[in-house]
């Protein structure tokens, strides 16, 4: 503890001191732990495109990129410690990367002025920027992706839904449950029957959902999974036999992770992809020249190409956009996390702006405003070859049912302004 | 030479019973709150508050409480997570406003409901719930001791977070099953919610604490600790010497459930603010409790402080070495720090099995005699 006050006063004599400008991203990754598999993809491919930026381009708009990462473990605790520990070194913008520290940092981002990322994960209804002025969850929501799943089962079935069963196998916490209310709507809308199945943490007993599932025999299972969840999930299918193109993962259940262990049974098993999968890329040739080749790829340095690494480089990709759609309103390239805030409020990504970037339609084009901080709701499936090693994309970008979604994001938003007394902005 | 009793007189039966008979001891036991209370608030910052404070805080009352039951009167219990569980959501649905939903005459279901209680007062009140769920789930040890009951604490364990998981009223019917501590003050100081003061929900939890460890070092210290103690050591002859094992073993299970109550309402009203029930009340936390008691040292209120700051501050040290000061990678020095943690558990207990409250008075007994021991 002495060290620490000695660093301490160290870091308040250096803050005194006038020192060059960093723009500071922490990463909150988790390389150890039940879901270390899946949490170093992502920490690597948000560490190596910022690595990239700082070798190829000095930063963003001239300023140096200082990534700072702490080891969470996806555990809340000492999600807390290093939210704590990085906050004062000026953190730009939080990515949590796990549904508890994200409901944590919430109210607590909020009131210290920094933005939250959640990519395609956390609280849902944050798409409501009037309610949640720092939190930002685009370019899709999981509500997105229950209606994107949904409607890629209509489009299989011609359209119409009406009398069939589909069963929810979910992570039994507040992730996996974040589906159900849109899931119950649609069902209502469609006319599907929905049953649902929790799988209590960590997911290595599904033996009794599965024989459920065999005995009721749901014409689609969507998944809610996360981890070795994942994998038992795809395995315990491929024993009953289940026809693997009618199991549909959400995004964190579609990773080569997820279908490697289970070998060939895995085939045809389809997921949603939030951006594209594969390394087929030009900026990939730019990381392996300025990052890989010198030896400064983070990690092992093998997983380049996977889903969730490039996942990981996406969300770092949009950060780094929106820092320096931050420095251009700011007028000055030395931003705040309230000037942060601001540029990813008003971030826009667009199709040339993607392939300017080295990464052709590889997301969706999308606006940020005031009012909705979640995108566009786009999302693509894409499908397992277990032959090739690859997941293949079976689909162009599908839009998620607003009509369904948005009223529910009110609803949802709308409680959590009463519970907190805020006021709504952007009026 | 500093540390001895000659020349400290007691002249009346409060003085030859107190808890502190020497004089060096009592003033270093005044130095300890003085500083505690009057130094630590003004200079807290959030990183230490968050990373050290209060977690260090919040987990020695729950080994205070755990220590009570398995250190003085001798009932293995692996449900800690689960009973700070109950503290958690009784806390959460007091401060909210505990509500009911009962029939009306038209045959509409109404929603009848307490206005919200004062977070203090919640707090406690969830110890007192925690006490009521506590004795229940302390029932069998009438019946089975030892691992046995070990067994029939982790059934506690593992339905009380599944309970948690299904029942939708004790989470006010939130979509994500998640609660949330709203924003609560005490005399205009916020206490829970996003914006509060370091030093306020410092001292509110330091209030708890000091509070907690003076009633259970009492407790222990008068004739149910004794009780207690007949039981752990030997229950049968316990009985025969008029110890009614019922009452002791329910109270010792009561007792411990307060505390352990409480530290989980802290927990999350006043640590985390969010949380849920799976992963923070799991059953790595039961062991984590179990653990700071044994390193601590069983049957010791000062073992229940030591082993939680063993327990929580070592690893955020390690962190902060290896990663802060030595920039090692975040993932080598993770698993590091399991290693270093775990193997100083091992070395503890192998050079001293009755753990840092033990080494703690033999450094007391050398000190007594030093410098001429004989």
């Amino acid at each position: 503890m002495k060290l620490k006050l000695a660093t301490m006063a160290l870091a308040g004599v250096m803050a005194a001191a006038p020192v060059m400008a960093e723009l500071v991203f922490p990463s909150l990754s988790y390389r150890t732990g039940p879901y270390a598999a899946n949490g170093i993809p992502f920490a690597d491919g948000y560490a190596d495109y910022f690595t990239l930026l700082n070798e190829r381009d000095g930063g963003i708009g001239g300023v140096p990129i200082k990534m700072i990462e702490c080891e969470t473990g996806y555990n809340t605790e000492k999600g807390v410690e290093c939210y704590e520990s990085t906050k004062g070194e000026g953190a730009l913008v939080y990515q949590p990367l796990s549904t508890g520290i994200t409901y944590q940092l919430i109210p607590k981002a909020t009131a210290d002025g920094i933005p939250v990322h959640s990519m395609g994960y956390g609280r849902t209804s944050a798409k409501n920027g009037k309610v949640f002025s720092n939190i930002f969850n685009y370019p899709a929501t999981y509500w997105d992706g229950a209606s994107i799943a949904v409607k890629h089962i209509m489009d299989v079935e011609g359209g119409n839904i009406e009398g069939k069963k589909i069963a929810l196998v979910y992570h039994n916490s507040a992730y996996g449950k974040e589906p159900i209310r849109t899931l119950e709507e649609l069902a209502k809308k469609h006319g599907f029957e929905l049953t649902l199945l929790p799988v209590d943490h960590p997911g290595q007993e599904q033996k009794s959902q599965w024989l459920q599932i065999r005995r009721e025999k749901p014409d689609y299972v969507l998944m809610w999974g996360w981890g070795v969840m994942n994998q038992v999930a795809i395995q315990e299918a491929a024993n009953i036999r289940f026809p693997m193109d009618k199991f549909i993962g959400i995004w964190w259940s579609g990773s080569e992770n997820d279908v490697l262990p289970v070998g060939d049974g895995a085939n045809g098993y389809k997921a949603l992809a939030l951006a594209n999968p594969g390394g087929d890329y030009p900026v990939y040739d730019d990381l392996k020249a300025y990052v890989y080749d010198k030896g400064m790829a983070a990690g092992a340095g093998d997983q380049a190409g996977t889903v969730l690494y490039n996942r990981g480089m996406y969300a770092a990709l949009l950060a780094a956009e929106a820092a320096a759609k931050a420095q251009e309103l700011a007028g000055t390239p030395d931003i705040t996390p309230a000037m942060m805030r601001d540029g990813m409020e008003a971030l826009e990504i667009t199709e040339a702006r993607m392939t300017e970037l080295g990464l052709p339609d590889f997301g969706p084009a999308f606006t940020v405003s005031c009012e909705n901080h979640g995108g566009d709701g786009f999302g693509k499936v894409q499908q397992w070859n277990a032959a090739t090693g690859k997941w293949e994309l079976i689909t162009d970008w599908i839009e998620s049912d607003k009509d369904v979604i948005t009223p529910l994001i009110m609803e949802d938003s709308a409680a959590y302004a009463a519970e907190n007394n805020i006021e709504e902005r952007c009026n | 030479m500093f540390y001895r009793e000659a020349g400290d007189f007691s002249s009346s039966y409060p003085e030859d019973t107190q808890t502190f008979p020497i004089k060096f001891d009592r003033y270093r036991y005044y130095a300890v709150l003085i500083f505690a209370f009057a130094v630590v608030p003004f200079v807290i910052n959030d990183y230490w508050l968050n990373a050290i404070f209060l977690p260090f805080l919040i987990y020695a009352i729950a080994a205070i409480g755990l220590n009570i039951l398995t250190g003085y009167c001798g009932q293995v219990s692996l449900g800690t997570g689960g009973f700070m569980a109950v503290g958690a959501y009784a806390s959460y649905k007091f401060m909210t406003g505990l509500d009911i939903y009962m029939m009306g005459v038209d045959g509409e279901w109404v929603r009848y409901a307490l206005p919200p209680i004062n977070i203090f007062f919640s707090v406690i009140l969830a110890g007192v719930v925690t006490a009521v769920v506590g004795v229940l789930f302390g029932l069998p040890s009438l019946r089975i001791k030892g691992f046995y009951l070990a067994v029939a604490t982790l059934a506690a364990q593992f339905f009380l977070v599944w309970l948690f998981n299904k029942w939708e009223w004790a989470y006010n019917y939130s979509a994500s099953g998640q609660i949330n501590a709203p924003t609560r003050e005490i005399f205009g100081v916020e206490i829970t919610g996003p914006t509060t003061e370091a030093w306020a929900t410092y001292l509110f939890c330091l209030v708890f604490v000091v509070g907690s460890a003076w009633l259970a070092r009492n407790l222990t210290r008068g004739a149910m600790g004794r009780r207690w103690m007949a039981i752990r050591d030997m229950d049968i002859a316990a009985e025969i010497i008029g110890v009614n094992p019922l009452r002791a073993k329910l109270s010792a299970f009561a007792v411990s459930s307060f505390f352990v109550g409480i530290s989980g309402a802290l927990f999350f009203s006043v640590y985390l603010g969010a949380v849920e029930v799976g992963e923070a009340f799991g059953i790595q936390k039961s062991f984590l409790v179990l653990f700071m008691i044994i390193i601590g040292g069983l049957g010791s209120i000062f073992g229940s402080f030591a082993g939680a700051a063993f327990m929580v501050l070592l690893p955020v040290l390690l962190k902060n070495i290896l990663v802060g000061t030595l920039g090692w990678p975040t993932d080598l020095a993770a698993h590091i720090e399991f290693i270093i943690v775990g193997a100083l558990i091992v070395v503890f207990l192998i050079a001293e099995p009755h753990g840092l409250a033990q080494l703690w008075r033999l450094a007391k007994e050398k000190l007594r005699l030093w410098p001429f021991p004989y």
